[in-house]
């Protein structure tokens, strides 16, 4: 177990890079605490597993620094940093059977064989593979071969971390559920440092105690699930948590606050004071669906906006608002009714408003 | 689709037939035909039976020949497959010192049969041949035309340096094919460098590793140019591989039915051991 500091790191695959877009990472510092379970959520080509790959060492970063409880191990490879990790596809040793392949990495390290067996039988049990322990690996489906592949890196007892790549992409959705349950389990009872790198949200939240969005090579907010949703502190979290994701709607200056075409909205004192101090022009608010607030009937600071799509999924639904030129998303119960093209009254609750200035968020100082 | 039954479509067999026909069939049947005649000249050819076949059999100079030819493959194989597999995974992965590495292994394969023979001739004469020459600087007593060991010693080191190229590039060409994120997961689970050889590389190369196994056994078998041209089939008749003795009793002694009773033998014997070998591996391979 160790704490997985990376400090100014960055990171790109070209020799001369010209410019910051030759970066798959941008220039950003980072603390992985000891015995945490996070994910890195994005999308593809982020830069996620270039991160993950710098961390156990399969790729030597181009500037910075990787630091594990404090001591610099960018020279280290892999093996030295003593570290696990899953690929996003199965990578078995196919002349090996099933109890081979997990105890391959034991094997290695020179442990016992005794504590071999038995690590190896609870890893199985965990794994729900124990009565395929003697087939060959090669005969394995996809997905036993992922759970392999997995095992491998969960049967180190002293590892400093496991890093999991996408690691169940090719398993359907069924299993996925119980073997992220599983992962959950097993980081609580042996309290190693776990990263989980995904592009599904559900998965990360799911998994993560604490979640680290990355777009473009930057990690643009590291939080909790609660956080991520309430609090995003970029327009593209916003925009990537949720679903739908946030409202996001260009904005200028106005002296109430901000306003789209004719439409004002009315922001908090502190955040006009904010706004105030700042020149730049690239503003926006966003707002969550699910913060919307819609009435049959006008109320203060509502608007009169015309209903012009809306999306049953269930147990509840989804509404285009039509608001000046903008559309708007907003959640609604199942039992909301409305026909396309009459028109509501929508609250947008100053609480859930949130002002983004050149993509990042404006926060009350506390 | 509904197929609509058509025996015409037998004709676009014919091709095939006829070449499997003119380049196999019709001369195998020719060395048939032979074996089981005693030929004295045209017009006078007499049925014999199966009576070459024992002949051959139960010659001594041919069982003498036939053993040292499994001498010779089993040696070229024990030499060659781990020394191939050796070289190829010492070349580099890649780039400029990757295309250069292989040019460089591949130049002996280029380079036709009798001038390999012509080129070790005198490479390892002791008087005018650097090989030959600087052994025998060194103090050692080396004379591939006297001494029988030095004279297999020098055609098996012709046949390494000749033919283990072929090995080495059928293996680089598998451990190229192995992805890397075998290697970077053998990296993580902290395998040592015999073990990533042992348990990723070498399952791996099996494929390549048959055929490597089968054209060697096969053309070292049936090795006849170097030899001949190197050292004659001497000194006495210790180089003197299965090959160069058929030759000489066709060619030499003009003794047909006992050559093709021969050659269907030799035939038999490369045909058997190469199903040997590839049954065997393939079902160690379906093993479990």
């Amino acid at each position: 177990m160790a704490e997985i500091h990376l400090k100014s790191l960055a990171h790109s695959y070209s020799k001369s890079p010209s410019g910051p877009e030759d970066y798959a990472i941008r220039q950003l510092d980072h603390v992985w605490h000891k015995g945490g379970a996070y994910a890195l959520l994005g999308p593809s080509g982020c830069g996620k597993s270039t991160m993950l790959n710098i961390i156990s060492g399969l790729v030597q970063p181009s500037e910075g620094e990787v630091l594990f409880d404090g001591i610099r191990v960018n020279a280290l490879s892999p093996r030295d940093r003593n570290i696990a990790q899953v690929f996003q596809f199965p990578v078995i040793y196919d002349s090996m059977t099933v109890y081979q392949n997990l105890a391959f990495p034991l094997k290695n390290n020179k442990v016992p064989a005794a504590r071999i067996k038995a690590r190896v039988q609870d890893i199985a049990e965990v794994l729900e593979i124990e009565d395929k322990l003697h087939k060959k690996a090669k005969n394995l489906t996809a997905d036993e071969k992922q759970k392999v592949s997995m095992g491998r890196g969960l049967v180190r007892e002293d590892v400093s971390a496991i890093l999991f790549d996408e690691p169940l992409t090719v398993i359907d959705p069924q299993l996925k559920w119980k073997l992220r349950r599983k992962l959950k389990q097993i980081h609580e009872q042996f309290d190693i440092t776990m990263v989980y790198v995904t592009h599904d949200q559900l998965e990360a939240s799911t998994f993560a105690d604490k979640i680290a969005v990355m777009y473009d090579g930057q990690i643009v907010q590291f939080g909790t699930p609660t956080e991520l949703f309430e609090q995003p502190n970029h327009t593209f979290v916003g925009y990537f948590i949720g679903s739908p994701g946030m409202n996001l709607i260009d904005v200028e200056r106005c002296e109430a606050g901000v306003r789209f075409g004719s439409v004002e909205v009315v922001l908090e004192p502190w955040q006009i004071e904010h706004l105030n101090r700042l020149s730049s022009t690239n503003l926006k608010i966003g707002i969550r669906p699910e913060f919307i607030e819609i009435g049959l009937e006008p109320k203060v600071n509502s608007y009169e906006v015309e209903v012009l799509d809306m999306e049953d999924l269930g147990t509840y639904k989804i509404i285009d608002l039509g608001l000046g030129d903008e559309t708007l998303k907003a959640r609604v119960d199942e039992d909301f009714d409305a026909r396309i093209g009459s028109r509501v009254h929508l609250t947008l609750p100053p609480q859930w408003t949130m002002l983004y200035v050149d993509e990042f968020l404006i926060q009350e100082q506390s | 689709m509904d197929k609509i039954p058509n025996n015409r479509a037998w004709w676009l067999v014919l091709p095939v037939f006829l070449l499997v026909a003119f380049s196999a069939l019709i001369p195998l049947m020719t060395v048939v035909n032979y074996s089981v005649q005693d030929i004295f000249g045209p017009g006078q050819a007499y049925f014999v039976g199966t009576e070459w076949f024992k002949e051959v059999l139960t010659d001594e100079r041919l069982q003498d020949s036939l053993l040292r030819q499994f001498l010779f493959s089993g040696a070229v194989l024990l030499i060659q497959i781990p020394l191939g597999i050796g070289v190829a995974l010492m070349m580099p992965k890649s780039g400029i010192k990757g295309s250069l590495c292989l040019i460089l292994v591949a130049i002996p394969l280029l380079i036709p049969w009798n001038v390999v023979g012509t080129i070790w001739q005198i490479f390892a004469r002791g008087d005018i041949g650097l090989f030959g020459w600087g052994i025998n600087q060194l103090g050692v007593d080396y004379n591939y035309t006297g001494s029988t060991v030095d004279a297999w010693l020098t055609v098996l080191l012709m046949d390494v340096w000749h033919w283990t190229p072929l090995v080495a590039l059928l293996c680089y060409s598998g451990l190229r094919a192995i992805p890397e994120a075998f290697y970077q997961a053998a990296e993580i689970d902290r395998a040592s460098k015999w073990a990533v050889f042992r348990y990723i590389q070498l399952p791996r190369l099996k494929s390549v590793l048959i055929i490597a196994v089968l054209l060697r056994f096969m053309d070292s078998f049936m090795i006849y140019t170097e030899p001949f041209v190197l050292t004659g089939g001497g000194p006495g008749s210790s180089t003197t591989f299965l090959s160069q003795t058929l030759t000489t009793m066709a060619i030499g002694q003009f003794d047909l039915g006992r050559a093709a009773a021969f050659s269907l033998i030799y035939f038999l014997i490369v045909l058997l051991i190469s199903w040997l070998f590839f049954t065997a591996i393939t079902h160690a391979d379906k093993e479990q």
